[in-house]
């Protein structure tokens, strides 16, 4: 496993997606479920979008106050027999775990699913110091034996189907019967259950990311649904808790308001199956859980996003949300992304992370249709975002030739309305004319690259301005502008 | 050299254009621990009596968990050997300290209990909630000797017990309830939520029941 980004081969590794039909295939999953899902959920709960603005001023205010939310916490858990350690990078964040797996002599670890541990890639640096890491999720440990990056924050194996992981499966667990039936995904569910129930009982060291840290009790909260997160966090002497700085919030009750929108946004359940609050280690009467308990704070860029328009991104509370409604997500699923976060998230925190020049092709993957944002339970305006990446990449003169060059050309026209209305007037005149017949297009000069995968479809009707004005006019009496932006 | 925590602080406060002295935002951070405001509660828990309990049984039937209700303890070992009969379920039992399991009739069943934590070879387990939550029919536990937290993630099948009294509307409730048990700020080692049995969708989206955790879980309801 490698954290080493292809994010600046977007474009072929997007082409790659579309070509594979497994992966196709298993992306189908995504639409189908996670969109549905989400939506039932909102329309059981009258209060769901008054709650989004609930969350999204609860995230403000943490990030406002961000300096002293982190010293209360440290005191918390500092007092309840915990340890916080800081670390500025992924460099010092590795070196901190791996110290405190080696003073435990640790062998192996396992491991909650945690996006950040895959953001400094901390699963090789442990394989180099001759630990293994398990990972214990059913989707990190399929991608783990399949040595792949999460494709998904939420779903991590969601580009896969069955029969792959039965491979898989047949491959690895070679000391089970050969002959074993594993046809249903529920079988498959079982013999993962039944290998990673000795892992977990033989684990020195439990690496888990957290949801939240809480300032008022200095409690870290993981939420899952398997319960892996609770068994890799309660059963060995040491646990480990990885977290970013943006995770704070004050108080109880304002988890409680975010918990509300998050399972929903997410699964579409109105809780998830486990919301576990860990504060430091075993006590004394205790009786199960860990002996030592380690909190590893992390910045890794983090801190320079306050104040600038990207601080918004730091309200995100990584549901998936805004990738299970993409329509570029759902076409060439987050492999393509070439990073760890992958989808309208992605596209705007990747840059952030490993620079503009590495990750400057992602925030153009958006067809800027708004789902995401109409959707982000914390209210955090992607589309917006990844229009400021898209600035900054044409401003540093990063985008390529020819994009720029087109943009030229358009200026041009743009800047000078009576042209610009009568050539779009003659151009959507003249494909409209050749398109009569078929009203549609499966090739068209310049247009290859949206032609090779959907038809292009011939203008009907008139411009976008003519309709505009027709429609401001007409609207006048009826009290409505809107225009379709579809 | 400066600490890593100094850096990142200093950073953060260089970012938001503050010291981090400051009076104001200091009062403002104290006081929101201090006061801990509620926020949005949403009107679906704010029900009580009978209707709370019919709300809980609900929703913790939505999140897949099965629900007996009985009118007192005493009657609970008698339910539970029901349930693991109908399910065809071995008659063993494991259960931590707790005094309201301790002191209920285990001799009136044929059931083999066994104390203490988990080593994750029991089918069986058998728990105490600290209490329930009706908006979205969530169990609360809390870690110690009386129900060790193993017991809620190892066994294959759970069985928690909750006192109709102790069903609370919303979360915000349940943590008024633990502030006044443990002190404000304070907090039991573990809180854990439960809704519902183990489960995950890993494999192509289809939501299998019984992932790392229970495959049951059975919620014994006591009183009105």
């Amino acid at each position: 496993m490698t954290v080493h980004p292809t994010s600046p081969n977007f474009k072929d590794n997007a082409s790659r997606a579309l070509a594979d039909g497994q992966l196709q295939r298993a992306l189908g999953n995504v639409k189908k479920g996670f969109i549905e899902k989400r939506q039932l959920a909102a329309d059981r709960l009258p209060e769901f979008d008054a709650l989004r603005d609930s969350a999204r001023d609860i995230k403000n205010h943490t990030l406002a106050h961000l300096d002293l939310y982190i010293e209360r916490y440290e005191e918390k858990v500092t007092a309840s027999g915990g340890h916080v350690h800081f670390a500025r990078d992924a460099e010092e964040a590795k070196e901190i775990i791996l110290r405190i797996c080696a003073e435990e002599g640790a062998r192996t670890v396992t491991k909650g699913k945690s996006m950040i541990a895959e953001e400094i890639g901390l699963n090789a640096h442990l394989e180099a110091a001759g630990i293994t890491p398990v990972e214990t999720d059913l989707g990190e440990y399929i991608i783990q034996l399949r040595n792949e990056m999460p494709s998904h924050i939420i779903a991590p194996a969601v580009h896969l189907n069955a029969t792959q992981v039965e491979t898989d499966f047949r491959r690895v667990h070679t000391h089970l019967d050969a002959q074993r039936d594993l046809s249903e995904p529920v079988q498959l569910l079982t013999e993962a259950r039944a290998v990673l129930r000795d892992r977990f009982l033989a684990a020195d060291v439990g690496i888990t990311g957290a949801n939240f840290l809480v300032a008022e009790t200095g409690s870290s909260i993981i939420v899952t649904n398997e319960g892996n997160g609770d068994l890799t966090q309660m059963l060995p002497k040491t646990h480990i808790v990885l977290a970013s700085i943006e995770k704070l919030v004050p108080t109880l009750e304002d988890v409680s308001q975010i918990l509300r929108v998050l399972a929903r946004s997410a699964t579409g359940q109105d809780m998830s199956v486990y919301t576990t609050f860990s504060t430091g280690p075993r006590r004394e009467e205790d009786v199960d859980g860990p002996e030592n308990y380690h909190v590893v704070i992390l910045d890794n860029g983090r801190s320079a996003m306050l104040g600038t328009s990207f601080e918004e991104m730091l309200r995100c509370i990584r549901c998936g949300a805004c990738m299970n409604h993409c329509p570029v997500y759902h076409a060439v699923g987050g492999h393509a992304y070439g990073w760890v976060y992958p989808g309208p998230m992605g596209a705007v925190l990747t840059p952030t992370l490993i620079g503009v020049d590495k990750g400057g092709h992602l925030p153009n993957a958006s067809t800027f249709c708004g789902r995401c944002e109409s959707v982000c339970p914390v209210r955090i305006p992607l589309p917006k975002l990844m229009r400021h990446w898209r600035e900054r990449e044409f401003e540093r003169h990063l985008s390529p030739a020819t994009m720029r060059s087109g943009l030229k050309f358009w200026g041009y026209f743009a800047k000078r309305p009576t042209l610009y209305r009568m050539s779009t007037r003659l151009g959507m005149g003249v494909l409209g004319w050749l398109g009569r017949r078929k009203g549609r297009f499966a090739s068209l000069p310049f247009a290859g690259g949206w032609t090779k995968y959907r038809d292009f479809p011939a203008p009907q009707g008139g411009t976008f301005q003519e309709r505009w004005r027709r429609e401001r006019r007409d609207g006048a009496s009826r009290n409505s502008t809107r225009v379709d932006a579809r | 050299m400066t600490s890593a925590r100094e850096d990142i602080l200093s950073n953060i406060r260089r970012s938001l254009g503050v010291r981090g002295d400051e009076r104001t935002r200091r009062a403002i951070v104290d006081e929101r621990i201090e006061r801990s405001p509620k926020g949005l509660i949403p009107a679906r828990g704010q029900v009580s009596g009978k209707e709370r309990i019919e709300l809980f049984i609900a929703q913790a039937h939505a999140a897949q968990a099965t629900v007996s209700h009985v009118a007192d303890a005493s009657e609970a070992p008698a339910a539970i050997a029901d349930y693991l009969r109908s399910h065809n379920l071995p008659a063993t039992l494991r259960m931590g300290d707790d005094p309201r399991l301790q002191d209920m009739p285990w001799g009136e069943t044929t059931l083999e209990i066994s104390r203490g934590v988990s080593d994750g070879s029991d089918l069986n387990g058998l728990s105490h909630a600290f209490g329930g939550v009706a908006e979205t029919g969530t169990l609360v536990m809390v870690s110690g000797p009386d129900n060790p937290s193993t017991l809620n993630f190892l066994p294959d099948n759970h069985i928690v017990m909750v006192q109709a009294k102790d069903l609370q509307g919303d979360f915000e409730e349940v943590w008024s309830r633990i502030r006044f048990a443990y002190g404000k700020g304070e907090m039991p080692r573990t809180v854990n939520y439960i809704t519902g049995p183990s489960r995950s969708g890993d494999i192509e989206q289809t939501i299998l029941l019984g992932a790392h955790g229970p495959r049951r879980l059975h919620i014994v309801l006591v009183g009105e």
